[in-house]
C-alpha cells in the first residue's frame, strides 16, 4: 500500500468517539451542559490516575490488576466526556485534558487528598463512587441524549467497581483493630470535603429545567446522604455529616499541595514536546 | 440452478462477511461480528460506514478495530468510516450463539446470568470467582476447583 493511500485513510478513520449535531442547543444551555461535562471528566479523571497510583504496589497482586482495570476504566470516561464537551465547545480534548493549570480543573475536592494508604484509598474512593452512581442516576433519562447514552454505557461498567468498593468496606470496616481504625480516621479526614462531588455548579436551574439533569446538586446529595448512611450505620461506621455541599467543593483557585503533585505527574509526558503523540 | 453472479450479491451482505475476517487482538478466537462489537453498516455509492460500539468505554483496542476495519473493507469502496456508536450500548447479550462456542473452546467462559460460572474445560460449576477484574476491562478471574484450572469469564454488561 503506498503512503497516500493509507495516508487517506488515517484521516476517515476517527478516533474521536460520539458525533452529533448540537446546533439546536440554546448557546446558554450548551454552555451549562459543557461545565456539567467538564466537571464530571476531571472527577473521572483524577480518580483514574489516583487508582493508577496502586500499579505495582498494591497490597495484593488482585488489586494491582484490579486499580489498574479502575483506572482504565474512569480515563475512557473521562476521554468519552472530554471529547463530549468537546463536540459542544470546539476544544481540543487533549488540550482540556493535560494543558490546563491545576487551578482550572473542577474536580470535588474529595479528591485532592493524596491516595494514602489502602485503607484511605477504599473508604475515599467508596464515598466517590457512591456519589457518582447517583449522579449517573440523575442524567440517565437526560434530555440531552448524547449524555444519556454514554451515562447508560459508564453505569454498565460502574456496577463492577461498587461491588468491588463495597466488598473492601466491609472487609476492613468490620474486621476490628488496624483495618477498621484506618476506615475510621479515614471517614473522619473526609467527611467534611464528602459531599464536594454534589458543589453546586454554573446554570444548574437551567440543566434542570431542560431535563438535562434530573434534580438539583443540593437534592442527589441529600439522596446520596441517606442512602450511604444506611450502608455506613450497617457496619457501625461513622455516618457522613448532614450538610450542604459547599459552594467551593470543586474550586481550585489556590490548589490543594497534593493535587499539584498529580498534576506533574499526569503532565510530566506531555509538556515534554508541544504536539507529542503516546 | 444459476449460482449468483459476485456482482449480485449485495455490498451490505460482502461486507458483513468480510467483517467475519476482523478479530478483536484481545480475543483473537472471535470475529468482531460474532462479538456483536458492529453496530450496524451503511453502504453507498463509493462508501461504506460502519459503526462500532466498544464493548468497554476505555478499550484499548477501540482504535486498533477502526482501522483493522477500515483496512479489511477498503477493497468494496474508496471511502470506509467506522466511527465509534453509543447510540445502543453494547451488552454482552450481543454475542452471538457461535461466538459464545468459539470463547468456550478458546477457554473463556461466556458471560452468563447463571451467578455460578460454569469451567469451560470441565464443564464443572464448583468453581469461584477470584477477581472480578481480570487481565482486559471485560474478563472476571475464576477458579475450578474440580479441574483445578484457572479460567476468565466474560463479565456480564
Amino acid at each position: 500500500m503506498t503512503t497516500e493511500t493509507r495516508r487517506a485513510t488515517r484521516q476517515l478513520i476517527q478516533p474521536d468517539l460520539p458525533r452529533f449535531d448540537a446546533s439546536g442547543l440554546e448557546p446558554a444551555l450548551r454552555t451549562a451542559i459543557a461545565d456539567l461535562l467538564l466537571t464530571m471528566a476531571d472527577d473521572e479523571f483524577v480518580v483514574g490516575f489516583r487508582d493508577s497510583e496502586w500499579t505495582g504496589i498494591a497490597p495484593m497482586l488482585e488489586e494491582d490488576v484490579a486499580f489498574s482495570s479502575l483506572a482504565q476504566d474512569e480515563i475512557g470516561h473521562a476521554r468519552l466526556l472530554y471529547e463530549l464537551r468537546s463536540a459542544l465547545t470546539g476544544e481540543d480534548p487533549d488540550r482540556l485534558a493535560f494543558h490546563r493549570q491545576p487551578s482550572e480543573y473542577r474536580h470535588a475536592r474529595l479528591l485532592d487528598h493524596a491516595r494514602q494508604g489502602w485503607g484511605f484509598t477504599i473508604v475515599r474512593r467508596w464515598l466517590y463512587d457512591t456519589a457518582d452512581s447517583i449522579r449517573l442516576a440523575a442524567l440517565a433519562g437526560s434530555s440531552f441524549a448524547p449524555l444519556a447514552q454514554v451515562v447508560a454505557k459508564i453505569r454498565r461498567e460502574e456496577r463492577y467497581h461498587l461491588m468491588h468498593l463495597n466488598a473492601w468496606l466491609e472487609r476492613l470496616g468490620t474486621r476490628p483493630g488496624k483495618p477498621r481504625g484506618k476506615v475510621l480516621s479515614a471517614l473522619k479526614q473526609l467527611n467534611p470535603i464528602a459531599t464536594s462531588v454534589f458543589a453546586p455548579i454554573p446554570n444548574e436551574p437551567m440543566l434542570v429545567d431542560a431535563g438535562v439533569l434530573s434534580a438539583p446538586m443540593a437534592q442527589l446529595a441529600a439522596r446520596w446522604r441517606s442512602e450511604a448512611n444506611a450502608r455506613l450505620c450497617a457496619l457501625n461506621l461513622r455516618p457522613i455529616a448532614d450538610a450542604q455541599p459547599a459552594v467551593d467543593g470543586r474550586d481550585h483557585a489556590n490548589p490543594d499541595e497534593s493535587f499539584v503533585w498529580l498534576w506533574n505527574e499526569f503532565t510530566s509526558v506531555a509538556r515534554l514536546e508541544e504536539g507529542a503523540e503516546w | 440452478m444459476v449460482a449468483p453472479s459476485i456482482a449480485a450479491i449485495p455490498l451490505e451482505s460482502a461486507v458483513w462477511a468480510a467483517l467475519q475476517d476482523v478479530h478483536d487482538p484481545e480475543i483473537p478466537t472471535i470475529s468482531v461480528v460474532d462479538l456483536g462489537v458492529i453496530g450496524g453498516v451503511r453502504t453507498e455509492e463509493g462508501r461504506i460506514s460502519v459503526d462500532l460500539l466498544p464493548t468497554f468505554v476505555g478499550c484499548p483496542a477501540i482504535n486498533v478495530l477502526q482501522d483493522a476495519i477500515a483496512e479489511r473493507l477498503r477493497e468494496f469502496a474508496d471511502e470506509v468510516s467506522v466511527d465509534v456508536s453509543f447510540t445502543e450500548p453494547w451488552t454482552t447479550e450481543r454475542i452471538t450463539v457461535d461466538g459464545r462456542a468459539a470463547l468456550r473452546a478458546a477457554g473463556f467462559a461466556p458471560p452468563s446470568e447463571d451467578p455460578v460460572a460454569q469451567c469451560p474445560y470441565c464443564g464443572s460449576r464448583n468453581t469461584r470467582m477470584d477477581n472480578a477484574f481480570g487481565p482486559t476491562l471485560c474478563r472476571a478471574i475464576y477458579y475450578c476447583s474440580a479441574c483445578r484450572q484457572p479460567f476468565e469469564q466474560f463479565k456480564l454488561v
